[in-house]
């Protein structure tokens, strides 16, 4: 059982740095329409778990048939690219992509 | 134990200069780095990157974290260090990007890739902590590590139990 800590707690460079909030406004919306736009997803979930650590953090679901035939990585990068300039303000980012199949397989689970 | 904890000596000269690319010009001043969307890619910079690319290959499993191994400073850079752990594997660079912060801007620079803990095999980018994680339950880690000559603890869990 992996367990994670409850907060990155001691991230002294990020701290000073990362705490205030930025005009951009990278907010749970903003980045769930995005993903859905770029990606042509049909499903996407974002989270903001922002609370359990030291600055704006996000977790996000995509389901997309733009994943289909990808390996992790490059299915990772392709979120990453459509969320460039919001990865410069968040200070972590957790990730999971399915394609419709793997997304109705987990459902059914 | 014997997972090393490489330190980073930090060669490069003291310009506070972040390895972003280069961008539009502005004043160069000590504090530049930290200044979002104004840097300049230098010299200094530029070891970084050569100096990342020799680090990656130095080692089989190369992993980049906040803290160490014996004390992480990050919740995904402890999960990075809990799943190799559970596989035995014990024989690994980590790189505390806390220490530095070139090398922390550097790396996500070089792997392209905006988060850390990051981790590579055998000089490839494999991913951060979701892919490593997400490896480690569908079975692909125990694989990837066999390709890498490594047996995984769990393999030999799973022999026994049968």
């Amino acid at each position: 059982m992996i367990e994670l800590l409850p907060a990155c707690k001691q991230c002294p460079l990020e701290r000073s740095s990362n705490i205030k909030k930025t005009d951009m406004a990278v907010t749970t919306d903003h980045i769930r329409d995005k993903l859905t736009k770029e990606l042509a997803a049909v499903h996407v979930d974002v989270e903001d778990t922002s609370p359990n650590r030291c600055a704006a953090s996000f977790k996000a679901l995509v389901v997309s048939s733009q994943f289909e035939g990808k390996p992790l990585l490059q299915r990772h990068r392709m979120v990453n690219t459509c969320l460039a300039e919001e990865l410069k303000e968040i200070h972590a980012f957790e990730q999971k992509t399915l394609t419709p199949e793997q997304w109705e397989k987990q459902k059914s689970q | 134990m014997n997972h090393r904890e490489a330190s980073v000596p930090s060669s490069a000269p003291q310009l506070g200069v972040s390895a972003r690319g280069p961008r539009s010009t502005g004043p160069r001043r000590a504090d530049v780095w930290s200044a979002p969307g104004r840097r300049l890619l230098c010299a200094a910079a530029g070891d970084v990157q050569k100096d990342l690319g020799e680090k990656v290959k130095k080692d089989k499993v190369v992993v980049f974290i906040k803290g160490t191994p014996a004390q992480p400073m990050c919740g995904f850079s402890n999960a990075v260090v809990q799943i190799l752990r559970m596989h035995g594997v014990d024989d690994y660079a980590a790189y505390n990007v806390l220490d530095d912060q070139e090398l922390r801007e550097g790396i996500k620079v070089f792997s392209n890739w905006p988060t850390i803990p990051q981790v590579y095999f055998n000089g490839e980018f494999v991913g951060g902590c979701d892919i490593l994680l997400q490896m480690h339950q569908n079975g692909d880690l125990v694989e990837e590590f066999k390709k890498l000559g490594i047996r995984s603890e769990l393999l030999e869990t799973e022999k026994d139990s049968k």
